[in-house]
């Protein structure tokens, strides 16, 4: 088992170097981890899924609406089910609530049936037209005007941190080498049958073969090795979160109807128990420009006020925002390149989460067809992830753990009643965290709605114990000089 | 059973135990004391216990008092919800606590969950998600209890008492307050306070003006401000603290179905803190965020004897009559009374403004259209400053009730402000 964090790096030839740890990165270096393979999965930041994977709507699709024939429809579809059946095996959050697309005019009500042969297009079909009565006695608290809805009931929400952490703890479970901090710069010639030579900024590493899973900036990355068919183009999306007092006024995914312009702007319980409104839809050209924007918030707001005008009421508890990876292109931008022994995985762009595991098998694949010698797929150890969704018990709420386990009784994070044993594990664990941030992914320790007015001193008191905090005191001090 | 062992929870505690009624008190966090184990400052116990104690001294003054009295105090206990009690009478809590899960009936329970700051969250400050943005009660708890390093130059958005507060505890930090921000056009804490910021540490009130955009990848490196005519200024810190703008923690009262204000949105209750719920009472912030210690613990106190009387079987009205508000006044409690019983125990009613009120303005209490009282307010008041208001009015509502006069019932008493 290792997971490096800093220092140069081991002097070994891989057979397999994945660049980025997201949750398609994670994805893949977990189905390379079957094999015979000496994997690495690198990634420039420190801490796995700290890209685009951490900042999503966090829904398993169905892939109803896809287009129908492309590969994304095709990874979708078979993803969804991957992840789904995974999800429950490990113990990663997941409630099949089911969505309802509402039409808010006669022109939407209408184009419900072409949604519904599109979702049929795509081997879905189990879409079912609502009724406004009915679709007002199952959603009481909808805004007025909704005149039908078309049903999807296999549309479930998930957690996409444990998704990311339970792929990337498996693969180096597994015997997959993760390597944080450590972003690939530059990347060798390759000679007939010699390995190639990356550049990182923790000194060079050796592979046979190359995985660009490196989200927004796959593009980027394929320039390094001359290929310049796509450009990603970050379109940014922008999330309230609210309290979770506001649960109750929601229970299924409610989509809009879909326009030239995206997928608009949905209201969504979380599986932990939150609502969201979001996201926007903005073409930028900063890869890096996550944060918000009082335009953004104001145009969720309103669009809020007009699907659920209660939720308005309700206390915000974070806002956030995440970079699709778009590319103009209707279609996942999966590309191999045999006689570079590279594949890339680029364009992952609104469905990665639900497809990941599906691309990953798609990409070992590839690379099996490339003339990779993988021998035959083993089990893998098997993980069981921390359960941080409110439809299982919490650990606040067994019995069984608390007593076996005084830690788990003591709760230190009071908004999201996290205890202080589940933080310990989580610091203790094979991918630990190296922020407050990381820890909140894996606990929601600082997550709620007082965001650290009654916890955020002592969890933080806990990290730095760690160690792990990057906003230590000592780099403070550091910093101060 | 008393939630929450702040000063309120306490105060009541002791009281209830000294009257030979069996209390147990609980609180989630691992010390008794609430929100003053944090407030390192002195500017405790001179209203009420008649000398200057710090926070933390106040906090174990209570504490020791409950104790002493024989309530039950236990800590690292936290109430997670209401459970199906026992049919009929005793209500039921669940808690979780490092003993394991307990299921805690009794005949009443108290709410005194206390209040907390909204976060940048909340207030829906846009910008990047760095690292050095708090609360007065993160900053204050990071400083005092653990001791850690918070950052060098801050600025601080509000400018109420708590701000001032904050202020503080960033100079104790060894922290440059680089600037002070409030929407308002005037700060709302004590001018003396206020003076002795700007003049004598030379902390800069900025004045209508807001944070618009927070900065910096990783770590903070500035606020952009907004000021009311458009002006847009960047100031260069590594550390923000958002203080006041309240907001109950409700979460137990909600969960419990009991009915909130909307406005302050803590739970409505009348003069002997009763909530809709029979047997459920509220005291402290949790009903009025934030008044100084000194009125949650008073609270505390003068809750008890009418949860005594709860206990001995007292009846409870069917329907209450309301108390509401007018603009710009934002909310009052308690916010209904007893029709037969419309005493007030706590000594009157805190309201809040949501725009300066001039001196010489009235507060006009109406029921009906009848004038009840008026009560002239010679220095005026500011948003987010207690606003106080004399309950000997509520004994011509018993007067008039009970005499029957036209409409039993009635309507709800109006408050308002006239200039
Ligand atoms: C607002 C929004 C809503 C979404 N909703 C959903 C949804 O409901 N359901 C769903 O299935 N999908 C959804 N998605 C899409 C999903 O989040 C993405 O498709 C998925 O996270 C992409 O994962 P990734 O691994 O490709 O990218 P990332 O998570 O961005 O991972 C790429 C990683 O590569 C690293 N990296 C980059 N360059 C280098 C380098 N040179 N060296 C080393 N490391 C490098 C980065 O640091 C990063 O960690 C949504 C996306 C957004 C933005
Ligand atoms: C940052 C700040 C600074 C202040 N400075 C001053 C000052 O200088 N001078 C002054 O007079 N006043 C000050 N105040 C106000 C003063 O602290 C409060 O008036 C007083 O603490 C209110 O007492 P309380 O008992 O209502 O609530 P709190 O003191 O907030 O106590 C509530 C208690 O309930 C507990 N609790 C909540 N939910 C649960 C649950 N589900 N299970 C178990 N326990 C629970 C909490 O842990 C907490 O201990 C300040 C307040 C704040 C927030």
């Amino acid at each position: 088992m290792t997971v490096t964090v800093s220092g140069p790096l081991p002097d070994e030839v891989y057979d397999v170097v994945v660049v980025g740890a997201g949750v398609v990165g994670a994805a893949i270096a977990r189905e390379l981890a079957r094999y015979r393979l000496r994997t690495a999965l690198v990634e420039a930041s420190g801490d796995v899924g700290d890209g685009t994977s951490k900042a999503n709507t966090a829904i398993l699709h169905t892939g109803f609406d896809a287009v129908p024939g492309s590969l994304e429809a095709r990874l979708v579809r078979e993803g969804r089910d991957r992840l789904a059946s995974y999800a429950e095996e490990c113990g990663i959050p997941v409630e099949p609530i089911g969505a309802l697309l509402v039409a808010w005019d006669e022109e939407q009500l209408a184009a419900l049936p072409a949604l519904a042969r599109k979702a049929a297009r795509n081997g879905y079909r189990r879409t079912r037209t609502v009724a406004a009565d009915e679709l007002r006695s199952r959603e009481p608290h909808l805004g007025s005007g909704a005149s039908g809805a078309l049903e999807v009931p296999g549309e479930s929400i998930i957690c996409p941190w444990t998704t990311t952490l339970a792929y990337a703890t498996q693969a180096v479970r597994s015997g997959v080498d993760l390597h944080l901090n450590c972003r690939v710069t530059g990347v060798g010639e390759s000679a007939a049958r010699s390995p190639r030579l990356l550049t990182t900024g923790r000194g060079p590493l050796r592979t046979k073969w190359l995985v660009n899973a490196a989200g927004l900036y796959a593009d980027e990355f394929d320039r390094l090795l001359g290929h310049t068919d796509f450009s990603v183009t970050p379109r940014r999306g922008q999330l309230i979160v609210f309290d979770k007092l506001a649960r109750q006024l929601v229970s299924h995914i409610l989509l809009p109807v879909p326009t030239a312009l995206g997928k608009g702007v949905l209201v969504s319980p979380t599986v932990y128990g939150n609502v969201m409104l979001g996201p926007t839809a903005e073409d930028l050209d900063d890869k890096e420009a996550t944060g918000s924007t009082a335009e953004g918030l104001a145009f969720l707001r309103e669009r809020g006020r007009r699907i659920m005008p209660e939720l308005l009421d309700e206390e915000v508890t974070a806002v956030y925002a995440g970079l699709r990876a778009a590319t103009g292109q209707d279609d996942y931008a999966i590309r191999s390149h045999p006689e570079q022994g590279y594949v890339t995985v680029g364009g992952i762009r609104s469905t990665g989460l639900t497809a990941s595991m599906a691309i990953a098998a798609h990409v070992v694949e590839l690379l099996t067809e490339a003339g990779a010698k993988v021998g035959t797929a083993r089990d893998l150890v098997p993980v069981t992830m921390p359960n941080l969704g409110e439809a299982s018990p919490r650990p606040y709420q067994r019995a069984d753990l608390i007593a076996a386990d005084p830690a788990y009784g003591a709760l230190v994070c009071h908004c999201e009643r996290v205890s202080r044993g589940e933080i310990r594990d989580a610091l203790a664990a094979d991918i630990p965290p190296s922020s407050p941030e990381g820890l909140r992914r894996r606990t929601r320790a600082l997550g709620g709605r007082c965001q650290g007015f009654y916890c955020g001193a002592a969890v933080r008191a806990l990290l730095d114990a760690s160690g792990a905090d990057a906003w230590s005191s000592s780099s403070l001090r550091e910093a101060a000089r | 059973m008393v939630v929450g062992a702040g000063p309120a929870g306490l105060a009541l505690s002791s009281r209830l135990a000294a009257s030979g009624i069996s209390v147990e008190t609980v609180d989630r966090e691992d010390q008794p004391g609430g929100v003053p184990r944090h407030c390192f400052h002195s500017g405790f116990g001179l209203r009420d216990l008649r000398r200057r104690m710090t926070g933390p001294a106040y906090a174990r003054h209570w504490a020791d008092a409950a104790v002493r009295a024989g309530a039950v105090l236990r800590t690292g206990v936290t109430v997670t919800g209401w459970s199906e009690g026992p049919p009929a009478d005793p209500l039921a809590v669940d808690v979780t606590s490092p003993a394991g899960l307990e299921r805690i009936t009794a005949r009443a329970v108290v709410l005194a969950t206390g209040a907390r700051e909204r976060p940048r969250s909340a207030r829906l400050v846009p910008g990047t998600r760095p690292a050095g943005v708090f609360t007065t009660g993160e900053l204050q708890q990071a400083v005092h209890l653990h001791h850690r390093p918070v950052g060098r130059r801050a600025v601080v958005v509000g400018a109420e008492q708590v701000s001032y507060a904050a202020v503080r505890t960033l100079r104790d930090a060894g922290v440059e307050v680089v600037a002070m921000v409030t929407e308002l056009p005037y700060h709302q804490a004590s001018p003396a306070t206020a003076l002795d910021a700007r003049l004598r540490h030379g902390v800069p009130l900025l004045v209508d003006a807001r944070v618009s955009e927070l900065l910096g990848r990783g770590r903070l490196t500035g606020v952009a401000l907004r000021h009311r005519d458009g002006r847009g200024t960047t100031v260069a810190c590594d550390t923000v603290v958002f203080t006041g703008d309240w907001i109950p923690d409700h979460e137990l009262a909600r969960r419990g179905g009991i009915t909130l204000d909307r406005a302050s949105r803590g739970p409505s209750v009348d003069g002997s803190f009763r909530t809709d719920r029979a047997g459920v009472f509220a005291v402290g912030n949790l009903l009025h965020a934030v008044e100084p210690a000194s009125t949650a613990a008073r609270e505390g106190l003068l809750a008890a004897e009418p949860v005594l009387r709860h206990l001995a079987g007292g009846t409870r009205p069917l329907a209450w009559i309301p108390v509401q508000v007018e603009e710009p006044l934002l909310w009052v409690a308690p916010n209904r009374l007893d029709p037969a019983d419309p005493r007030v125990e706590a000594g009157g009613f805190v309201l809040r403004t949501e725009g300066r009120l001039g001196p010489w303005s009235s507060l006009v209490v109406r029921r009906d259209g009848r004038v009840l009282h008026r009560q002239r307010m010679v220095r005026g008041a500011v948003p987010g400053r207690t606003v106080r208001l004399s309950a000997a009015w509520t004994a011509k509502v018993r007067a008039e009730v009970t005499a029957a006069v036209r409409d039993p019932d009635g309507g709800p008493v109006r408050i308002s402000v006239e200039r």
